[in-house]
Formats: structure tokens, sequence, C-alpha cells
């Protein structure tokens, strides 16, 4: 049984959901996230209180010693490093295993699973049923990739649940991002949930009008259809966006406005990190 | 395709970071210099559009499903150059904001998704599409093979740096610190998927679409199609072709023609009775001077033509005179017209 173009079906027993279901889940899920982002980086936690600029680089030195650090022990420290930040954050747990945790280990996990047995070294165990020796090398290297993943997806997520999308472009611009680059990202960011309002309302008007299952190549017709009609609404609403920007005097030079002020809490915050990082990278814990 | 965190050392990221950059500086150059006041509002509605589109599930022949990078499309509607800054900006936002691939793997990412498979695809779709018209079919076959080798060249630039991590990174037991497979290992691993659902995935989006920008939207593919020379200089103007091919054809007509042409004379005209007698019939009985005006006669000797009277010396045949000299006299005005079009190319692409 092929996927239902629309609705919920139920095909041999198992709920799937239609092409136009999964785009629409799909885009309200995206939609819902940034919203939740909005909500959290409101509350009154720990990470929302430090300079965004700060932040951004206290964050990204954490991550990168995520990355480079070659002790799985020191791995483990980081990322309930990460989870402490996230508890005074007012980050619920439930979210970053919801949102991160679990997709990761999947995604991952299915990567990194055959290594067990793949990678050559000391044979601590046997799989069951098969026989295939694990080895200590191959739990290693699983566990390095799992956990660097979970730590470094964590912490990025931090970034965003505590931080306000124009504030990480400011900050990102404070670090020496081209002024032109960080206003299309801010640009982008917004004109995305434009664009995801546009397919959503073109999947539910099409979803309304579907009288009865479609074919293979009709669904595929009808994604592509709305992937061109939504390429050329883009293109219009770009010319119409510059029009705009030029009627409001836009002359091609990008001015932003950066109005942050650092408190001697900011600081100690990103000292404490980058001695952290400084402290695995230098050490090659 | 979005490699996460962790998979990549931090020197293979950094080394994927300079490798792209670069491209993103002439990337940045090429398209300011393009789209001048237009480049941050377009770029960001395009990249935005990148964006939205890796959500579209694509059913594909077979039952299943995947999704699009829509690398492609993006060198196609856009050209190599602006596909790689808006797909970069989309990757960016994926990783940043919504955890889809690693921050420190942005490098990776974007050379990766961003600038290995958009030039490829542009580079086959450009190779088979060729100097196809707008709305061929030739162009849906050229999209869709563009899209399949980009999405796969992109996979396997990353199989390639998955596969290297093994022999460069190791801890104290000698276990892989970072994606465990070696070369033998990832990268059929990796193409297996991709030389399947993917890139079949790549494949339909990217036919899909130009056939529907052919249907609906034509000159959205305008842009890129800079070659499709043969429906500017010879689509549209074949009629024109052939109708001076006819009238050369036709040029002994001439040969019909009775009396003289009123002030092309020559001076030995006047010293012939014959043609003084044309000549004052011509002129309404006005009879021409006796001799041959000093003026004439002091200029006719600069230039002797090489082919007098349309007539070239080693034809017997004046009608096939004529069409020689017809189709000389054309193939130099187009000659000089042809040279005076290059040197403005080349003047508007220096400046």
């Amino acid at each position: 049984m092929e996927d239902p173009a629309y609705g919920v079906c139920t095909c041999r027993g198992k709920k799937r959901r239609g092409l136009l279901e999964s785009l629409i889940f799909g885009l309200i899920g995206a939609d819902t996230h940034s919203l939740e982002a909005e909500t959290t980086s409101a509350l009154p936690g720990l990470l929302q209180g430090v300079d965004p600029r700060l932040k951004l680089v206290s964050l990204l030195a954490l991550i990168v010693a995520a990355v480079s650090t070659q002790r799985l022990t020191v791995l483990a420290a980081l990322f309930l490093l990460a989870v402490g930040l996230a508890v005074v954050s007012q980050i619920r747990l439930a979210r970053l295993v919801r949102q991160v945790w679990i997709g990761v280990f999947l995604f991952s996990g299915v990567i990194v699973l055959p290594a067990l047995v793949l990678v050559p070294g000391e044979t601590i165990a046997h799989l069951p049923l098969f026989g295939w020796p694990i080895t200590l090398q191959g739990l290693r290297s699983a566990s390095f990739v799992i956990g660097r993943a979970e730590t470094a997806a964590t912490l990025s997520l931090l970034l965003v649940l505590t931080t306000p999308w124009p504030h990480v472009l400011k900050a990102l611009r404070s670090l020496g991002m081209p002024a032109a680059v960080v206003a299309i990202l801010g640009m982008t960011h917004r004109y995305i949930f434009v664009l995801m309002q546009s397919a959503l309302q073109m999947a539910e008007a099409r979803q309304s009008r579907l009288m009865a299952p479609l074919d293979g190549p009709a669904r595929r017709r009808l994604m592509l259809t709305m992937i061109g009609m939504l390429l050329s609404r883009t293109l219009t609403l770009g010319t119409e966006v510059h029009a705009a920007m030029i009627a409001r005097g836009y002359r091609g030079e990008v001015r932003l406005l950066d109005e942050f002020r650092t408190r001697p809490s900011d600081w100690a915050f990103l000292l404490a990190t980058l001695a952290v990082a400084a402290t695995i990278l230098g050490g090659r814990l | 395709m979005h490699i996460p965190d962790g998979y990549l050392s931090p020197s293979t990221c950094a080394a994927t970071f300079a490798m792209a950059a670069p491209f993103w500086y002439v990337a940045s150059r090429k398209v300011k210099a393009q789209l001048h006041t237009k480049l941050v509002p377009l770029m960001a509605v395009v990249s935005a559009f990148s964006f939205v589109v890796m959500m579209f599930n694509l059913p594909l022949p077979g039952g299943t499903t995947g999704h699009a990078v829509g690398l492609a499309v993006a060198a196609i509607v856009l050209g190599p150059w602006a596909a790689v800054l808006s797909i970069s900006i989309a990757l960016l936002i994926q990783a940043v904001f919504f955890g889809d691939g690693g921050i420190t793997a942005i490098g990776a990412n974007c050379f990766n998704m961003a600038i290995v498979g958009p030039f490829v695809a542009y580079a086959v779709y450009q190779v088979i599409a060729g100097r196809s018209a707008l709305t061929s079919v030739r162009r849906v076959v050229a999209a869709g093979v563009a899209g399949y080798v980009g999405i796969n060249m992109a996979a396997l630039i990353a199989a390639i740096a998955f596969g290297l991590q093994p022999m460069l990174f190791h801890d104290t037991t000698g276990a892989p610190l970072y994606a465990p497979y070696p070369l033998s290992i990832a990268v059929p691993a990796m193409m297996i998927g991709h030389l399947t659902i993917a890139g079949i995935a790549e494949a339909v989006a990217a036919a899909g679409l130009v056939a529907v920008l052919q249907r609906y939207e034509p000159e959205l593919l305008d842009l890129t199609a800079s070659r499709h020379v043969a429906e500017r200089g010879w689509g549209q103007t074949r009629g024109l072709w052939f109708g001076l091919g006819l009238f050369m054809l036709l040029s002994p007509l001439g040969l019909l023609a009775a009396g003289t042409a009123w002030g092309e004379w020559g001076a030995e005209d006047f010293a012939d009775p014959a043609v003084r007698q044309e000549i004052a019939a011509a002129s309404g009985n006005v009879a021409p001077p006796a001799a041959v005006p000093a003026g004439l006669e002091r200029l006719s000797g600069v230039w002797s033509a090489p082919i007098p009277d349309y007539a070239p010396a080693f034809l017997k045949d004046e009608r096939l005179g004529y069409i020689l000299s017809a189709v000389m006299g054309s193939g130099l005005v187009l000659l000089v017209f042809v040279g005076f079009g290059a040197l403005r190319d080349r003047r508007s692409q220096s400046a």
C-alpha cells in the first residue's frame, strides 16, 4: 500500500500520514520550535541573562572542547555541564530529551552501531545470537561519536533556546561576520516563516480540494508543482522586498544597531567557560 | 548528508572551512556585482526557499519517499555562485537554529552541499542541456542527471572525509576518535544510500521542477541558459537566414533588368556610345558630358574592385558570378558585425 496523498491512512493496521499531512506537520513543527525558542529565551535563567556575544563565544568554546577531547570522562563531564546549564536556565530536560537526545541517539546510534563489531581491537564480549566479537575500540569509538554529537547538539540548542535570533545575529556581527551576511541571515530567518506559511496555505488549499487518493506520479507532480510555485512566489517576494527597501532609503549599505552592554557577571561566565575549554584543549584531555 | 558535530575532527573542520572560504568570498563578490542592492533581499528569500524546500518529502518511483537538498535547482535557476551563497545561508540557519547539522561541521556541510554539489550539477546541466531551447525535454533530462550527479559527488566528498578520520585520529587504545569507518566501508555505505534514494530524490526534484518551470515560468530558466544561442541566434532568426539565402539565389535576376543604374557610371562609360545613349535616356534625354568629368577620372583609379560588375574573372557563368558575389558580400557584412559583437562582449565583461 502506498502512502496516502492526504489524510491519515490506516495502512495494514499502521497509521500513516499522507504527504500533505507530513508536510503540514513538519512546517508547523518548525514554527512551533521557533515560538518555543522565543518563549524560553525570555525566561529568567542563567544563560538568558548573559550577554549574547559572550554567551556565543562561551558556548562555541565548549562545543569545540567537546569535539576535541580525547577522553570519554571529559566528554561526559562536558555533557553534564551542558545539562547543568540547561537546568539553571530553566530549560526543561524533557524538552532536551524530545528535541535533541532521542533524535541524535537514534540517528548516530544507527550509524555507529556496526562499529562495535567492525572496528578491530580487543574483544570484550560477543553479540548475542550472531556471536560476533564486540571490541573495546569499537565501543569507545561509538561512545565518542554519540557523546560528542549529544553534547554539541545540547550546547547548540541551549544557545538558541536562551537567545533571541536577532541577538544571535548581532553577536555574530560583533565577532566579525560581515554586516551583509548578518543582514541576510536575519532576513532569511524572517522569510523562512513567511515561506513556510505560504507553503502551509498551499498544502491546506490543495488538501481541501482532494476528493480521492492520488497515484504515485500524481503525488509527485503535486509536490513538484507546489515547490515550483513556491519558487516563483519567492522570487516575486524578493523583488517586492527589494523595492520596499529601496523606497525606504536602502542603497546597499547595511547598518545594524548594537546596543549590548556587558556586566561583570557576563565576563565571569566567559572566563569560566574559556578556562574549561582551554584546559581541555591545552592539556590534550 | 548533514554532518553533525563529532563526526569530523576539529582539524578536518578547519580544513573544510578553509576550502569553503575562497568560494564564499568569490561568490559574494560575483553575486554582489550581479545583483547590486538586490543582493541582501534576494539572497535572503532564496535562502529561505532553500531551507523550506528541504522540508518537502517527494514520493519516489518504487513507493518510497525522500527529500531533496535542491542544490541542482538552485544552480540551474540562480547560477552556481548564487547557489553557493543561498544554500550556505540555509545550512547555517539549519545548523544554528534548528540543530540540523553540526556547528563545527558547517564548513564541511557547506563545502559538500553548497559548493561541490551545485558546481557539479551546474556543469552537468550545461553540458547536457547544451544549446537546447528553454522548453526542451533535453533540459528536463539534463536537470535530472545534474541533480543525481551533484548530490552523489557531494556525498562522495563527505564519505571521503568520514573515511579519512580513522586513519588519522585515534585515542591511546587505538579507538577511532571520530567517524569510525575506513574508506572501504564509509564510501560504499554512504554511496549506496545516495546512489539509490537520495540521488533519485534530487533527480526527481530537479527534473520535475524544471518541467514545472518550463510550463509555468520558463523565464526563470533563462538566467543560466545564456548559452541557448541556438534559440536566440537560430530559432528566432531562422526565417531571416532562409530569406537571405533565397535572395542570394535570386540575385541573378538583376541580369534581366534593362537600362542603367542612374549615377553608377564608370569613367569608361562616357566613351561608349551605347552607354552614353542609356545615360541620356535615364537622365530625361539630357546628354552626358562629352568628356569624363575631371574628378571622376581622377578618383576612379584609386580603387580597383576585386570582382568588378559581380563577375569574377574565373567564372564563365554570369549567374554563378552574381550568386558568389552575393554570398561573399553578405559574408563580409556578417563578419564585420560578428567582430563588433565580440568586441562589445569583451568590453562588457571587462567593465
